[in-house]
């Protein structure tokens, strides 16, 4: 209990992952807190490499942490951007009511 | 003990941040809590001796990601009300998934081992702190071994940042704008210049 190892971050880490895909579930009407979701499960998935890394005594790991890091970073800005110009065309970001795609 | 303590204030703090996250009625509160997760998990870093990657990670997702949210949110004029309809009808599909998810995951978790030649497998061992401290072996890695994937990542970083610009950028009109190109090739007529001499006046 007092000795906190590896399983413990990885439980954290795990706990963590779900909260994001109860998230994408539980906000179909808004596509802001998915993509708040999406950033929770990637935090998860940090977590875990930097965990393996510590008690690995690799360093690989969180050379890796910061490329998820990056891509993250990049993938929050052109899907706010898509948000933003999808808002500007129809008035609304309900994820449901997205369907001009469709043939 | 001590260690014990912080790691289960850090983690706790940090679910029941991620909770309100997916569960709060306002997206600003969301975002707000989505930054204290954020904080937290900086904290998990830190026990783990991972401090640059902790700082990065208030920098990067503090600063500039949760920055970033809490701009679209509050720039898009929102009907707050409609985003909750539907809430429950998603509740215990979402539920069960999530679950099911976590069960997996922790029996995963909960059965694994290291490989037994695991320390002759490492790519590049932690140097002890004596030696180099984690910021100082992290410069040393990604400079050397990981440097094309290091530039690869500034890569992804500027088609974000093109695409992005791409995506947003409108022409309006109805807006007057300087244009240098018609200024410098402006007709004399519309102009008349005269050569002044020097303390002459007109």
């Amino acid at each position: 209990m007092f000795e906190i190892g590896l399983s413990h971050y990885l439980s954290v880490a795990a706990i963590l992952f779900t909260l994001g895909v109860f998230g994408i579930f539980l906000n179909r009407k808004n596509v802001i807190v998915i993509m708040m979701s999406v950033e929770l499960m990637l935090l998860a998935v940090n977590i875990n490499f930097v965990a393996f890394s510590s008690y690995l005594n690799d360093l690989v790991g969180q050379v890796f942490a910061m490329f998820i890091l990056t891509v993250a970073a990049a993938e929050a800005a052109i899907g706010l951007a898509i948000v933003v110009v999808f808002f500007r065309n129809r008035g609304s970001i309900a994820v449901e009511e997205i369907s001009q795609l469709k043939g | 003990m001590f260690t014990a303590l912080i790691f289960y204030m850090f983690s706790g703090l940090a679910v029941a941040s991620g909770v309100m996250v997916i569960s709060s009625r306002n997206p600003v509160h969301s975002v707000l809590w989505l930054i204290l997760a954020f904080f937290n998990a900086a904290g998990l870093f830190l026990l783990l001796g991972a401090e640059f990657l902790a700082m990065v990670l208030v920098i990067v997702y503090v600063g500039a990601v949760a920055v970033l949210f809490l701009f679209v949110v509050m720039m898009l004029d929102i009907n707050m009300v409609e985003f909750r309809e539907g809430f429950l009808q998603y509740l215990p599909t979402g539920a069960l998934i999530g679950l099911v998810l976590l069960m997996e995951l922790l029996a995963l978790f909960g059965g694994w081992a290291f490989a037994p030649d695991v320390e002759a497998l490492l790519k590049a061992p932690t140097p002890t702190l004596d030696q180099a401290s984690n910021t100082v072996a992290l410069g040393k890695l990604i400079y050397t071994n990981y440097v094309y994937l290091f530039q690869a990542s500034g890569l992804v970083l500027l088609v974000a940042m093109i695409g992005t610009i791409v995506l947003t950028h409108r022409t309006r009109t109805g807006v007057r704008k300087q244009v240098i190109a018609d200024q410098v090739n402006r007709s004399s007529k519309s102009v008349e210049l005269r050569k002044i001499q020097t303390g002459r006046g007109i």
